[in-house]
């Protein structure tokens, strides 16, 4: 590979000196780190509707019929549109246009020294579609007879019939905002594949790029492998909704299951379309305040590969008791099960990094410690689920909302927090009050912790999920099981009551907080060699790259990190 | 106005080139989705056969023939293309873009006689399948033709003339899938 | 474990509980071991002056170890995990031990309609008693269930016997299970079905063979043969818990 210097000369007079309009700027930007504010933003507003569907169910959980502040009394259909809701915008609108667009956008370009992602107009295509999918969800929360109330898996017939569901704009709407996200995110992944494929720095071997770049590539092919037949499928869904075709009706021919197949055969490698990235950030954050080079890097990528691969091979462990041939349901024990070596391999690998380090507990630092101390529960507890024995009694009940909360909240709020506190002075040039940031990391990991481990007892006992009140139930309506309710639910208030604080902290520091230089935390990556922030085009002279990117403490040299682009 | 990125080629191959080939992959598994949903179906039921037979065979054969001589010209486009021809390369495309025309209308004429027989989406189970696969199969045909309109455009300045074996590779990739598309629905009855 | 949380009431409701006891004893141990050395980690390798954090590349042998040893114990106790599960599935959802006694449930939005086979053991005779939302079975007999729903999907799950099983319409499903526990129990709708969802229970009801009896004579149609369909239903509405549905139940077959 030639070993010479890309130079800006043709490139500076094209945009760098003219004024651009707020909005040309601001919206209609093709600079990869507008795009991925713009995801993060667009992704963070969301994140607070979603999290407001999440208090008023859980205070409706803990004080059923009674009117709840700021919403009123909960009906059943309005329950089921909020936990609808709370689930697709959690997911869809929250964990991935941060974690893989957000974060993809503005870190992969800096991360292998490139000045752009190399598709810019397409990477801008990608975000107007994904905002006219976050239209489209929010008008089908306020069409008329309400908005989708049919879980988030959507499944037929009870999605695909308006007789059944009550709600035909609200879950037409829902479907085709679902579709469209897709299809911005299929655009998306297409630019971060190849960008990070061929736009490295020169000098930049593939075994030289960080880990949360090879994770957020990784989870942009699962992405694109796995959810061709979901965008299939939801356009004859759709298809079934509208035009009253019969792909998933029984009653014409169709098969209902069908449906489910190919919603997991996406919606399973999904969790490690949003798992991955989040390991990546950890990566990053872990070396960089331990001063320690990755524990075996070649084993991460390997780990992150197998699971990869393995994830398209347990999607019907989530269909255990849906009605399928029970003998299939050997083959995905197995195949689930078996997903856990490369997991806990990597969670190894990463404490392992620990070992020998010199760790400071910086605000980033807490949260990254944070993901592996709560992911490691979530992850355990996925083997109760994966055991197809033990799956006949604990699917569909609390045990899972416990269990993928542990993995999805430390994904789309721990590792994103994490991430946000540590790229913060590169992507604005100023530092985050590191007092209040650990006041938030505090007022948030307790409170989460009181919300979850309820919901794990109230599953071991068979609660089920997707219920407005349990007085119907005898023996889930009792007081004991009652106050697990409300623990969890005050917990909740709490946490909530707790994120202000890094609301004002984010926006406060992004104006007023010390000025940041070039490698504030030290780090080896090659972002932290461009100014903070990064111009438009990132560097005057793109950097070249001489080494690894966790060289940390090499013994001999004077200081205890060695940036990738420097010569020796 | 194109960053460095795009001019960068750490694999050795052209970005726009390695797009494709994932553009492609994402479709691979669009239309893997509908045909095996399709053929797990198909197979469930014997009765989908009975409705089948009534597709055009003729009418299916000849847009085969039809996508594989255009696709022959989008090879000789390409060709022209290599040897800096740009003009010669946009010609062939036009040729292309007029078999996927004709492609197109076979089918309007097709579909249109099997509406007015009463087959319409509704119709029941292999109906709805074989106006969702034709169709998306469809709108790719038209989604190529616009965008090879595009290419020929600036070939014929000699522009961008590596876009013209880029635009040939889906159109591979499109007539491939009216190869699996053509038995599964017309010949299998 | 969960018999703390609710009893065991089926024959194989303890091989589940078994099973989920082995789980937790395998994966907890993993759990404990990785905080506790994660947390003593943190501890120990915290931020001290005049200290340099170590250069290890992960390739050093004897460090290998601490990562190439518990990953062929997670293997282990992965196949012991697997081979347990299997076991149970197959008990429960594999294999089909002869029937005493038959019963169809019907689940429709949103109410459970339960067909007893009545006097004579079987079903679609004119004895069957219709129910709505209240299921009667007999301790110690093992009962075949047929499964099926009217409608969309819902989910046949009953907590107390460690049994759930999906009711998809145009499909019929048979299982089994085998009460071994007197008493009353929660029969809960686990697949989201629609508004109505949150309040489609029903009452399950173990109890003796004379208690069977006595609730079967109390319940039984009149003897009149020519009018199965009506008083089917009348049987239905008498026995209605919720008030949600009485046209639910009989004479659809």
């Amino acid at each position: 590979m030639a070993n010479h210097h890309d130079t800006h000369d043709h490139h500076d007079g094209a945009h760098a000196h003219h004024d651009e309009g707020w909005f040309k700027k601001y919206f209609w930007s093709t600079d990869h780190k507008i795009i991925g504010f713009q995801y993060m933003f667009t992704g963070m507003l969301l994140a607070l509707l979603g999290a407001f569907m999440a208090y008023v169910f859980r205070m409706q959980l803990a004080f059923p019929g009674q009117a709840v502040p700021g919403w009123g009394v909960v009906s059943p259909g309005q329950y089921n549109m909020l936990i609808t809701n709370h689930g697709s915008i959690m997911i869809f609108w929250v964990a991935m246009p941060v974690l893989i667009a957000g974060f993809g956008n503005y870190i992969i370009p800096l991360m292998i020294g490139a000045d752009d992602m190399v598709f810019p107009r397409l990477n801008r295509l990608s975000y107007q579609l994904f905002f006219v999918s976050v239209l489209l969800l929010i008008a089908s929360l306020v069409v008329q007879n309400g908005g989708f109330g049919g879980a988030w898996t959507a499944y037929p017939p009870l999605s695909a019939n308006k007789d059944f569901n009550l709600t035909p704009l609200g879950s037409s709407l829902w479907l085709g905002a679902v579709a469209v996200e897709f299809v911005a995110f299929l655009l998306g992944g297409i630019n971060f594949i190849v960008t990070a494929m061929n736009a490295r720095a020169p000098g930049m071997k593939a075994f030289d790029v960080p880990i949360v770049v090879w994770t957020i590539v990784i989870a942009s092919i699962l992405f694109m492998a796995s959810v061709g037949p979901l965008v299939a499928g939801a356009v004859m869904l759709l298809f079934d909704q509208l035009l009253g075709t019969s792909f998933f009706n029984p009653n014409r021919g169709g098969d209902p299951i069908l449906w489910q197949h190919l919603f997991w055969f996406f919606g399973h490698p999904e969790v490690y379309v949003v798992l991955l990235p989040a390991m990546g950030i950890v990566a990053e954050v872990m070396t960089v305040f331990a001063r320690k080079k990755l524990f075996a890097y070649k084993t991460v990528i390997y780990t992150i590969v197998a699971t990869g691969v393995l994830s398209f091979f347990v999607w019907a462990h989530h269909q255990f008791v849906a009605g399928i041939d029970p003998r299939m349901a050997n083959v995905f024990t197995v195949t689930t099960v078996l997903i856990s070596i490369p997991i806990a391999e990597m969670c190894f690998v990463y404490i392992a990094t620990l070992y020998g380090g010199s760790i400071t507990l910086s605000t980033p630092m807490l949260w990254a410690l944070a993901f592996m101390a709560e992911f490691m529960l979530g992850g355990v507890t996925g083997i109760y689920l994966g055991s197809s024995g033990a799956d006949i009694f604990f699917h569909d009940t609390y045990f899972v909302v416990a269990h993928f909360h542990y993995t999805f909240f430390p994904i789309a709020i721990i590792a994103v927090m994490s991430g946000i506190t540590y790229w913060f002075p590169k992507m604005f040039g100023r530092h985050m009050n590191d007092f209040w940031g650990k006041v938030h990391f505090w007022g948030t990991i307790i409170p989460f912790n009181g919300i979850f481990i309820p919901l794990f007892v109230l599953g071991a006992a068979g609660e089920h999920r997707r219920i407005f009140d349990y007085h119907s139930f005898p023996h889930l309506a009792t007081p004991e099981l009652q106050s697990l309710r409300i623990i969890a639910t005050v917990s909740l208030v709490v946490m909530l009551a707790f994120q202000p604080v890094f609301l004002v902290n984010y926006i406060v520091s992004m104006f007023r907080g010390p000025k940041a230089d070039k490698n504030p935390w030290k780090a080896n990556t090659l972002e932290w060699t461009a100014d903070s922030p990064p111009p438009h085009g990132n560097w005057a002279e793109l950097p070249n790259c001489y080494r690894g990117p966790y060289e940390y403490s090499v013994e001999g040299r004077e200081l205890d990190y060695w940036p990738q682009n420097e010569k020796a | 106005m194109k960053p460095i990125a795009t001019t960068r080629s750490s694999m050795n191959i052209a970005t726009g080139k390695l797009a494709v080939w994932w553009v492609l992959v994402s479709e691979i598994v669009i239309f893997g989705g509908v045909l095996g949903s399709y053929i797990m179906n198909r197979i469930a039921h014997v009765e989908w056969g009975e409705q089948a037979s009534h597709t055009n065979t003729w009418a299916g054969a000849f847009n085969t023939f039809v996508l594989l001589t255009s696709s022959l010209f989008a090879v000789l486009a390409h060709q022209a293309a290599e040897k800096h021809d740009g003009k010669k390369a946009a010609q062939y495309l036009y040729y292309t873009c007029f078999g996927g025309l004709i492609f197109l209308i076979v089918k309007s004429f097709e579909w249109a006689h099997e509406i007015r027989e009463g087959f319409v989406i509704q119709s029941g189970g292999f109906w709805g399948y074989y106006y969702v696969a034709a169709g998306l199969h469809g709108f790719h045909v038209l989604a190529g033709m616009l965008v090879m309109l595009w290419v020929a455009d600036s070939a014929k300045k000699n522009q961008d003339l590596h876009r013209v074996e880029n635009v040939g590779l889906y159109w591979h990739f499109v007539d491939i899938v009216w190869i699996f598309l053509f038995p599964l629905l017309y010949i299998a009855k | 474990m969960l018999e703390r949380f609710i009893p065991a009431a089926a024959s194989y409701a303890g091989d589940v509980d078994q099973l989920v006891w082995l789980i937790t004893f395998l994966v907890g141990f993993w759990f404990i071991a990785a905080e506790v050395m994660f947390f003593w980690l943190i501890f120990r390798f915290r931020k001290k002056d005049g200290v340099k954090a170590q250069y290890i590349t992960g390739k050093e042998k004897h460090l290998k170890q601490w990562i190439n040893v518990p990953h062929g114990l997670v293997l282990l106790f992965d196949v012991f995990i697997i081979i347990a599960a299997i076991r149970v599935w197959v008990h429960i959802k594999q294999t089909l031990p002869p029937a005493d006694r038959t019963v169809r449930v019907t689940s429709q939005q949103w109410a459970w309609t339960f067909q007893d086979p009545g006097a004579d053991d079987s079903l679609d005779t004119a004895d069957d008693v219709f129910t709505t939302d209240e299921l009667h079975v007999e301790n110690n007999k093992t009962y075949h269930f047929r499964l099926e729903s009217k409608d969309v999907l819902h989910s046949f799950f009953i907590p107390a016997f460690r049994m759930k099983q999906d009711a998809v319409p145009g499909r019929i499903y048979t299982g089994w299970f085998k009460p071994t526990r007197l008493g009353d129990y929660d029969i809960l709708c686990a697949e989201i079905c629609g508004i109505g969802h949150g309040v489609m229970g029903a009452k399950l009801v173990v109890e003796t063979a004379d208690q069977r009896a006595t609730w079967l004579a109390a319940h039984a149609p009149a003897v009149d043969e020519t009018a199965t369909d009506a008083t089917a239903t009348d049987a239905a509405s008498t026995d209605a818990t919720s008030s949600d549905s009485t046209s639910a139940a009989a004479g659809q077959q």
